[in-house]
């Protein structure tokens, strides 16, 4: 509990409040008694811990069916503001379904789910959907410019459909983006032409621009860099590094490198189980349970 | 060892290629025919003189060049609305059961023969009327129409890749606005193709207007009187006695044939996308 702090990061908040559960072991925990997110280990009574409400997001027992398969079995995970939480795990997993389940996404799909969500402390299913995803945004693996839009129509898309009228805010805030994105000086002599026309990492970047445009609170991003190459990748990787004084990010990862450089939490996922969740570094280095030591050693997965 | 294989690859492939000439060979006589015949009918006073009466050569079909204009008005004023938005319908919200049947009732309407509907917008339109009229034929253009509508405008939509839905969604925006805003302008090339498919079939139909326009060989551009047509005038002036006649029943295909074609270019143009594909 001591070692949470080794680069100052938490330094705002105490240390203890904010490190989340080591994790819910289905053959321990979860089976005999549900765990209480946000609650430190060793003390299973102080469920009302004042880390709970400090929470931006909370999830209890998530259970996400497609159909009548099981992609997530009794999830149980607290994001704290402003931190970089990544998702790793094998293919199949899970990680892309929990991530969708926090902005309603899983609904789209035509998935269904059970369990409770908090978005600071407000139950995610009583918010209206359309409401909830301009709280949360989301960046998709691939990128998915609007093709029918300029890259100034793109970014201003969120807006502009939510009933923005004002021009010079727009142009305000669609700049702001760009440059947040760290893509307004590659695009700025270029802003009517197609969103199309920019290369695979300018065009994830310009979707995450058009994210940041309806101003969330939460970012979710479903393995962001996975169609990049190395140097796209790592602008990504900095720009997400950058986000985090002002937005919480979710990030489903393949790359385990890439969780360990831009996370502060890393939760490990397993065949639609939370096998651990600890800070990214404990999880890389001692993590507690087997089967995410197998994984993050290479042995499986 | 593999030469029977070659024999066969060789004689496949020959096989596919005649056919697509003998494809082609009826397309091309059709266009050689109406052009070669129509193109030295067609004069000036075609478009801008009214039809003469038996006996008296020359003449135009200025009221018929207008009426094929007004009855395809109305026809997509019945027609394009129904369709579009049943295609929207049937790619958003048509995985239920009312959405399958109403697919197969869609196209079971596309195998209806033509002459049929006429008979259908005749009980409809004509009958309550007590007359003929512009408005009964563009019922029976509009129900033409509908099924080749409704279902390019739904397979359109669904072309339209999930991710696109998925990203405006993610941000916040509602259902209705995304498929409004972000899918539809998406899809607007397939659905004008679709639209440009229901014209060309309703521009072309005879057996419905038959019936219902009736056809009118004076000036009119009334909605409740019957109006003229081209291919109600290629139907009567083909088959009279006349050579005159018959010589203004090509003209008058050559001239439907070239207004479909420029329909087709200005709607190209119209609809382009401001941005060139990639």
């Amino acid at each position: 509990m001591q070692s949470v702090n080794p680069e100052g990061r938490l330094a705002t908040l105490k240390n203890d409040e904010m490190e989340p559960n080591n994790a819910s072991s289905p053959g321990m925990t979860s089976a005999e008694q549900p765990i209480q997110p946000g609650q430190p280990v060793g003390q299973p009574n102080a469920v009302q811990s004042p880390a709970l409400a400090m929470m931006k997001i909370v999830t209890k027992n998530i259970e996400a069916y497609f159909g009548r398969t099981r992609a997530l079995r009794n999830v149980s995970l607290d994001i704290p503001p402003n931190r970089v939480v990544a998702i790793i795990g094998p293919s199949g997993c899970g990680k892309s379904t929990y991530l969708r389940c926090l902005n309603r996404m899983h609904e789209v799909a035509g998935g269904t789910m059970t369990g409770s969500i908090q978005l600071d402390g407000e139950p995610v299913l009583d918010l209206d959907p359309v409401i909830l995803r301009r709280r949360v945004g989301m960046v998709f693996q691939k990128a998915n410019p609007f093709p029918t839009m300029s890259i100034y129509e793109n970014v201003a898309a969120g807006l502009r459909l939510n009933g923005m009228r004002n021009k010079r805010r727009t142009a305000e805030i669609v700049e702001q983006s760009l440059q947040r994105a760290a893509l307004w000086d590659e695009v700025k002599d270029s802003l009517g032409k197609s969103g199309m026309s920019l290369s695979g990492g300018q065009q994830q970047r310009l979707c995450i621009a058009r994210t940041l445009a309806v101003d969330p609170e939460v970012i979710l991003m479903d393995e962001p860099a996975s169609a990049l190459d190395p140097i796209s990748t790592a602008k990504i990787e900095e720009l997400i590094y950058s986000l985090k004084d002002s937005y919480t990010i979710v990030i489903v990862t393949h790359n385990m490198q890439q969780a360990a450089r831009v996370s502060d939490f890393t939760a490990f996922f397993y065949v639609g189980e939370l096998i651990e969740y600890d800070l990214t570094k404990n999880i890389f280095t001692t993590p507690a349970k087997k089967q995410t030591e197998d994984y993050i050693t290479g042995r499986f997965g | 060892m593999y030469y029977w294989r070659k024999v066969k690859n060789f004689s496949m492939i020959s096989l596919a290629v005649l056919s697509g000439i003998a494809v082609i060979v009826p397309l091309v006589m059709v266009f050689y025919y109406t052009i070669a015949q129509g193109i030295g009918s067609v004069n000036w006073d075609f478009f801008t003189q009214m039809p003469k009466p038996v006996g008296e050569t020359g003449g135009g079909m200025a009221n018929a060049i207008v009426g094929t204009g007004i009855l395809l008005g109305l026809g997509s004023l019945f027609g394009l609305p129904i369709s579009i938005f049943s295609g929207i319908y049937l790619a958003e919200f048509g995985n239920n059961m009312f959405g399958k049947t109403l697919r197969f009732l869609t196209d079971v309407l596309s195998g209806i023969p033509s002459i049929v509907i006429g008979v259908v917008a005749f009980v409809l339109v004509v009958l309550p009327m007590k007359h003929f009229s512009a408005l009964a034929g563009g019922v029976a253009l509009g129900l033409l129409m509908i099924p080749t509508v409704t279902r390019t405008t739904e397979e359109m939509i669904r072309l339209v890749p999930h991710s696109y839905r998925e990203a405006a969604l993610a941000l916040g925006v509602p259902q209705w606005k995304t498929t409004l805003r972000v899918i539809l302008p998406s899809a607007m090339k397939g659905i004008t193709t679709g639209v440009l498919l229901g014209l060309a079939r309703a521009a072309g139909e005879t057996a419905p207007l038959l019936f219902t326009a009736l056809g009118n060989r004076f000036w009119s551009t009334s909605v409740t009187q019957p109006i003229a047509s081209l291919t109600v005038f290629i139907y009567d002036y083909a088959r009279a006695p006349f050579e005159d006649w018959n010589r203004q029943a090509w003209a008058a295909a050559f001239v439907l044939i070239s207004l479909i074609f420029i329909l087709n270019l200005i709607f190209r143009v119209v609809t382009r996308s401001k941005y060139a594909e990639r």
